[in-house]
């Protein structure tokens, strides 16, 4: 048990901090960086409650793939360069009091919710469906998620096709002056088109391409 | 404060959703870090969803949980690509330059 509280703090504290770097921080790479950071200690709490497929899903979703996007989309785009600091802007703005007041006032709403979780009545007995001790955490998700949820398992999976049609859609772009293959003008050449029998008259030559 | 309890990961939960929210209105460098934020709201959504399905011992949290990890890759995906495309036409994704729908 004190280990588990020592290892839940020490990931749960990792996790805060590296939250406050990534809105808080100057340059937009060391902001990306604390997100993969901030996304690892969570997979570790994952991984320490028991959810172990989830946590290394986390892993390979969101370190292997989100973040590398980030990354790639911060480097190529030049914009790490812009250090202004964390409220000054170049133009007056009043959405900071704003922003503020709409956080803390979450925040609060939340813990009141937490609150009132823990001293509730007992509104209704709450089943528990135990785990079978047999199976491992992979086991079981793919137990319900190709039975019960499969309809939601193919929406994601259509979801995800969206996403990529959509991002080739957006950031694609026909660019001019440059000489490319036309594959459907190539097979499509007869004999008809690019060969010609020319009778040549003695002594007189030919001339091409008037 | 050594029991670790359901109301631990909640708060933890809360704390980073809040965290998130903050880095949405608070930020005044680019669009990126919106994204970010938006991240880490989802993270938080995770967290909820995966302690509870533990301390209720019920498995469909975590099937949740995945579908809501498919629809963040999707959103990190789109959302970079309409900042590549805007960044491409205006040439900064600055969040105090992009007014044009007066806001």
């Amino acid at each position: 048990m004190i280990a588990h509280a020592l290892f839940f703090y020490f990931f749960s504290i990792i996790a805060i901090v590296s939250a406050i770097f990534v809105i808080a921080s100057r340059n937009t790479v060391h902001a990306v960086f604390f997100l993969i950071l901030d996304f690892i200690s969570i997979a570790c709490l994952f991984i320490m409650i028991g959810a172990e497929f989830l946590g290394m899903m986390m892993l390979i979703v969101y370190v292997g793939a989100v973040a590398v996007l980030f990354l790639f989309v911060v480097m190529l785009m030049n914009v790490t360069e812009q250090k202004l600091s964390w409220f000054r802007g170049s133009k007056k703005s009043n959405h900071i009091p704003t922003g503020l007041i709409v956080g803390s006032v979450i925040l609060l709403e939340l813990i009141i919710v937490v609150g009132g979780w823990k001293y509730r009545d007992t509104f209704s007995e709450t089943k528990f469906l135990s785990f079978d001790k047999d199976f491992t955490n992979t086991h079981l998700i793919g137990n319900v998620m190709y039975t019960e949820y499969i309809h939601l398992f193919q929406i994601s999976g259509i979801i995800l096709l969206l996403a990529m049609i959509g991002a080739i859609v957006l950031t694609f772009r026909k660019r001019e002056g440059i000489k490319t293959q036309s594959y459907f003008k190539q097979v499509s050449r007869e004999r008809d088109d690019s060969v010609e029998l020319i009778d040549v008259e003695f002594d007189k030559g030919v001339k091409l391409d008037d | 404060m050594i029991e670790i309890g359901l109301g631990h990961y909640l708060t933890l939960g809360a704390i980073i959703f809040s965290l998130g929210t903050l880095g949405i209105f608070l930020n005044r460098k680019n669009v990126i870090v919106i994204l970010m934020s938006v991240e880490l709201i989802l993270l938080a959504v995770n967290i909820n969803l995966v302690s509870f399905s533990i301390y209720l011992q019920d498995i469909s949290g975590q099937i949740f949980t995945m579908l809501i990890l498919t629809v963040a890759a999707a959103e990190a995906a789109i959302g970079l690509a309409i900042i590549v495309a805007y960044y491409r036409n205006k040439g900064s994704i600055r969040v105090e330059e992009i007014d044009e729908m007066k806001g």
